[in-house]
């Protein structure tokens, strides 16, 4: 069973405004490797100099991969990952 | 045009007034494509700062999935600024992220006739809009704040 990423409103023209994907991938990492071979230049929108970016929340099941391995955080088959732009501000 | 509840209204001028002198900051979800403004959530400011917010990562989790499962969207995003006009700041802009979003600015320094603004924010544009503030909907509506 592959996982499932839940994609936001400001990435699904990206994503031919998919607002699910089902991917193979043992790590977050790798299905962000995965998604930007189907969905090119998604990645630049996730990841900046190895990390999720700062206003990019990214969780496995419900919990946030900043307080587990970052993109290196494991996967297991049937985990949903979703990813959500911090609503943030000044 | 934004058209709102003066219920809401009063809602989140009373929180930011709470919060002051930190930003503070919510949503308020409604069905989604409906344009209407229904279910006010107070949000953390996990930044705590008098002029910066950021949500709580694991609340907006929560709050989204909810969301979700009720096919809504965040019709209205909020938030305060505590000491300069209500007008989008740069980062404002840039992390704007929901083009069908009104964002709604409350200023906490100079409340002036409880004056609100509210926005569109669209590949980093802002464009200001008209609020327009109403006593009642269509009365099978039903207004939800959140506590």
């Amino acid at each position: 069973m592959p996982i499932t990423v839940i994609i936001p409103t400001i990435l699904r023209p990206l994503t031919n405004q998919q607002k699910h994907i089902n991917l193979e991938g043992n790590q977050v990492s790798e299905i962000i490797d995965h998604m930007e071979q189907q969905y090119p230049g998604i990645k630049e929108k996730l990841v900046t100099g190895g990390n999720a970016h700062r206003f990019i929340n990214i969780y496995v099941n419900d919990n946030d991969i900043r307080f587990q391995d970052g993109l290196a955080t494991s996967l297991r088959d049937g985990d949903v990952l979703t990813i959500l732009p911090a609503v943030a501000g000044g | 045009m934004l058209t709102i509840h003066s219920k809401l209204v009063s809602a989140m001028i009373t929180q930011a007034l709470n919060d002051h002198p930190i930003e503070t900051c919510g949503i308020i979800a409604g069905p989604a494509g409906s344009n209407l403004p229904l279910r006010l959530i107070p949000m953390r400011n996990a930044a705590q700062a008098e002029n910066f917010f950021i949500f709580d990562p694991q609340q907006q989790l929560q709050v989204w999935k909810e969301m979700s499962a009720r096919r809504e969207e965040p019709v209205v995003i909020y938030h305060s600024h505590t000491n300069s006009q209500a007008y989008p700041s740069r980062s404002d802009v840039e992390l704007a992220t929901e083009p069908q979003a009104h964002y709604v600015i409350i200023p906490t320094y100079h409340l002036y006739n409880e004056e609100i603004r509210s926005f569109r924010i669209v590949d980093q544009m802002v464009i200001e809009e008209r609020v327009r503030i109403v006593q009642q909907y269509q009365p099978e509506l039903e207004l939800q704040m959140v506590a």
